[in-house]
Order: C-alpha cells, then structure tokens, then sequence
C-alpha cells in the first residue's frame, strides 16, 4: 500500500491542512508520498520533506501549475498515480475542486470528507450535515478521498527527511484562464487554523455592527470571525466567513457564537469545537443545547462588557 | 444567442429543514413519511439557467433529474421556476456521484448542451463531486462554487469562491459550473407557472438505454447517531462567563 497525499499550498508555503490529510494517510497504513503540483515551488517541497513519516516527494514544477487549476492538476495526479492505492487531499475549497475529477478520470468513487479510517477500504465520513455518520467501503481499486481536517490531529510539520524528486509535468490543457483572485487581506487567524472563533449572526442586525462589536473581541481573543449563513445571506460579511455544512468545518479551542440561532447546517460547521460559548437574547435558541456555557443577554450590551471584562 | 443549450441536473433530497433520525438498525437514516424537495443548490442552478435564457444568452434550459419516478415532482418543480422541459432518468438503484455524472454525460451526448449548472453539493449525501466528475468525464473546463457566471462570446465568466476569497475563471463553452448560494436567490413558483409546467416536456429514459452502468462502487455498512454533544451551564452574566472560560475551561 502506498497513499499519496495532494500538498495544498500556494507555491510559497504549504497549507497546514496538508499536515491533517497526512495524519489520515497513516492511518491507512503503508508509505505515504506527496505530490507537490505548482511553478516556483521548492520551498513548499522542502517544507513538504520535513513532515513525520513521509517517504517521498515528487515535485512537477511547471508555470501552468502556478494557479492550481482543477483541469491541468487533475491530468498531472492520473499521469503519476499507478502503483499507489490511497489518494489523499484536504476537504478544503481547493481539494473538493479537484479530486472528484481525479476520480472520474480514474473511473473510481470518491469518499468525501472523511472523518475516521476504519480499515484501508473503510472510512467514516458525515452526511445530513453531519446528523448521520456513514460507515463507507470502497470497492475500487484506488481510493480517491478528502480528508476533514478536523477529523484528524496534524502530524508534526518537522522531522521528516523524505527524498525530493522531479517528476514530469503533464501537457497544459489550456482549458481555463484565471483572470483574476482576491484573497481577503486579514491580520487575523485563518478560520481553519484558528484556535478561537468568534462568530455572528443575524442578531447582530446590520454588517455595521457585526464589525464595531465582533472585530475588538476577535483581537482581543486573537481570534478568527466567522458567521452563520443568515449574516452572510444578510450581505454583513462575505461568504467565505461562512461556518457550516455548506461552508467551513471547524473544530477550534473556542467558538463563541453570539447572535446565531443555530440552525442544523450550522451547528453542523461548529459543534467539533472543544468549548462552546453561545450568546443570544432567546432561550430556547438550539444553539444553546450544544453550548457548554450558555448566556441569555442582549448582546448589544454583553458584547462591549464581554470585552471590557476581558481587558 | 441562436442556440445555447443549458442542462441542469437536480436532485430530489430531504428537506433542508428535516433534522434526519438515523434508524435504529443502523441501516440508514429514515426517509418514511419525511418532506422531500430539491436540493436548495439545484434551485439556484435552475434559477442561473433561466436567467441566461430570459436575458437572450440561452435558447432552452433543460432540467434532468436522475433517481425514482418521484423525481418527477422535483423537475416539475424546475419547470415551474422556468425550465422548458425535463428529462428523467429513471432508477431505484443506489445511484452514487460516479454514476450519476455518466448518466449525465450520456444525456449530454443526446442533447449537446454548451454549459451545464450543477449544484455545488447535494445536502443528503454532502458528496460535492457529481459536477467535476462530469466535467472530467466530458474534458471540459469547470467553474466550481460560483457566485457570478457572465456569458458572452462563446466564452463564461465565473467568479468563484475560494478558500480566503474569491477568483474569476474565463472558460472557453462548453464548460460546468456549479453553484454557491450567494450565486442568486431562487423565485417562488407562481400558480399560473406550476400549472404551466404541468404540460411541459418530461421525457423518460432507464440507465440501460443510455448504456450506462450504475452499480454502487461504495457498500454503506452502517449509519450511526454522530458523538452526542451534552448541554453545558447557562451562566448569568459576562463576569461568571470570563471566570469559566478562564478558571474551568481554561481556554482564554
């Protein structure tokens, strides 16, 4: 058995997801590879080397891979994927972009978002947002699977000494052009990496306030923001600050709901987290029967005390 | 345009608003007596596709809709947003992403459509696979998670949402997109509407027809109750809440 592991990374430094989708590969068992795709991208393969208990890294270095398109990744992964068994990608945006193509094209089923590895052809993996968790074996040859990082405790990112080497680049399909990509600039956490989350919804009424209360606790908590699907449909802050079964899984230290209701596809997103705060003015909110403290307030009022008590 | 065809698949799921109760064997979750609907993602594809169709870019808007005869309630539904006809692909077999994408593939080979809109994920399964494996299946180009689709020229534009934000894909037709909710909002099927879409087109074809083999290439062993999460304490104000978090929890 040999898995080989997609490294996310954006030709600069590798995605810290990468660490939980090697996590997932030792558990499978066997020798773990990563696949290194981008242009420019030796330092993500040197970072890649270091990780604990990988073998190999193959590095296909080539300028049509610098954007990462689903189309020219997806021909590179079938190029190289005979002889290994097991191939491995973040649940991320970027890896539900391409690995269901790789398993087309190999003409395999995908097990998507894992959550626990049973036996090398059995996994876990949540459906109905989370509220039913299948017990799935594959019958294909190749296993083609995200992994939700959540699932899965990061493997050390040093230690390793895995060997380097090119591999060749595929054709450039030429398929797709990317014109242009706006990441959202932020000092703040990333919110799959973060430790605290402080996260709000339509009780907060307008994006307005959402960022005059939110965005001093967050810094005072050194924390991410997140939001309910409401607050996004309410246009208060973008979509990829949306938390749940549509949008972002996450399992941080603390996640401090304040203002959401908590709706299945929500607590979906969420309730992995350690310790659950839940602020909201209405008692019977769901979201307090996941809340390991819970506290009934008008959180136009608690939320400036909140930070007050806090400094 | 003189004849842009868009075919949307569409999924007939439980209800967005069901909370599913795993059986208690174990064998999969209870569909007896539970609401179905489309899959809300579905419904912004079709909402997408007829859209582009009202404003000149497309010539027809074909929904289809692979799974039991039920799902013809789910694409009189996508007629009634405003798709011209439907197709359905009729099966009792455990239909899985791979499977469908063939299907899919196979209709598209009958009906040569330039784009075709899948929603993102279905929300039963949460597979999010079905668009890229038909894209991959077909060797076109995909626009995945998109929150705004131009068509002009032969060409689509798609922003698309990315982990930490967004970036816009220029694709060359035919091409797959798939939607993200903030892509539009759905309008409600009007009366005069779903009356009308009681008389449009649905055909009807078995996977046998279309030559397409569908058995399952996962066995589901068991379903279980996630990890059941215990209501904590209710505190009464912001000073014993800090003093938890800090004391008990020690999180902060």
């Amino acid at each position: 058995m040999t898995n080989l592991v997609i490294a996310e990374h954006d030709n600069a430094s590798l995605k810290a997801a990468t660490l939980n989708t090697v996590a997932a590969a030792r558990k499978i068992g066997g020798e773990i590879h990563i696949l290194v795709a981008g242009s420019g991208c030796a330092a993500v393969a040197e970072a890649a080397a270091k990780i604990a208990g990988v073998a190999r890294i193959k590095v296909a270095d080539a300028p049509h891979y610098a954007e990462q398109t689903a189309e020219n990744i997806a021909a590179l992964v079938v190029a190289h994927a005979a002889g290994y068994s097991h191939i491995l990608a973040p649940a991320t945006g970027a890896g539900k972009n391409l690995l269901p193509r790789v398993a087309a094209l190999l003409d395999v089923a995908q097990i998507s978002e894992i959550t626990a590895v049973d036996s090398p052809d059995t996994f876990v993996r949540p459906t109905y947002a989370g509220n039913a968790m299948a017990t799935v074996k594959s019958a294909d040859a190749v296993k083609v699977i995200t992994v939700r990082t959540t699932g899965f405790d990061a493997v050390a990112a040093e230690g390793g000494s895995a060997t380097i080497e090119a591999v060749a680049a595929a054709a450039d399909l030429g398929l797709v052009k990317l014109i242009g990509r706006e990441i959202t600039k932020s000092a703040r956490p990333e919110l799959g990496a973060a430790k605290v989350i402080v996260s709000g919804g339509r009780g907060l009424s307008s994006g307005e306030k959402y960022h005059q209360l939110l965005e001093p606790l967050a810094d005072k908590l050194n924390a991410a923001l997140g939001a309910s699907r409401a607050a996004v449909d309410a246009g208060y802050v973008p979509n990829d600050y949306q938390v749940g079964q549509t949008g972002k899984i996450v399992a941080p230290q603390l996640y401090i709901a304040i203002g959401i209701s908590g709706a299945i596809q929500h607590l979906a997103g969420m309730k992995e987290s350690k310790v659950i705060v839940a602020i909201n003015k209405d008692a019977d909110a769901p979201i307090f029967q996941v809340a390991d403290y819970g506290l009934v307030a008008d959180l136009f009022q608690a939320i400036p005390e909140l930070i007050a008590e806090l400094n | 345009m003189a004849d842009l065809k868009i075919l949307v698949p569409v999924k007939r799921v439980v209800d967005f608003n069901v909370k599913v109760r795993v059986k208690a064997d174990g064998s999969g979750v209870d569909l007896a007596n539970v609401k179905m609907s489309m899959n809300p993602f579905d419904e912004i594809a079709i909402e997408e596709a007829v859209r582009l169709r009202e404003a000149g870019v497309a010539s027809e808007v074909i929904a289809v809709s692979c799974g039991l005869v039920a799902c013809q309630e789910t694409l009189r539904t996508a007629m009634a947003i405003g798709a011209d006809r439907a197709i359905l692909v009729e099966s009792d077999a455990d239909l899985q992403p791979l499977a469908v994408a063939k299907l899919i593939q196979a209709v598209a080979a009958k009906e040569q459509p330039q784009i075709v809109i899948f929603g993102k994920q279905a929300i039963d399964d949460d597979a999010n696979q079905t668009g890229q494996m038909f894209a991959a299946l077909m060797g076109w180009p995909q626009a995945t998670f998109a929150s705004k689709v131009v068509v002009a020229n032969g060409m689509a534009t798609v922003t698309r949402e990315i982990d930490g934000g967004a970036e816009t894909l220029e694709m060359k037709l035919p091409a797959v997109i798939t939607t993200d909710l903030r892509l539009n909002e759905p309008r409600y099927a009007t009366l005069p509407n779903i009356m009308k879409a009681k008389k449009k087109q649905l055909d009807t074809y078995k996977p046998a027809d279309l030559g397409v083999d569908v058995t399952p290439r996962l066995t589901t062993l068991k379903v279980s109750d996630p990890p059941k999460r215990s209501a904590g304490v209710m505190v009464a104000d912001v000073k014993e809440l800090v003093a938890k978090l800090k004391n008990e929890a020690k999180v902060i």
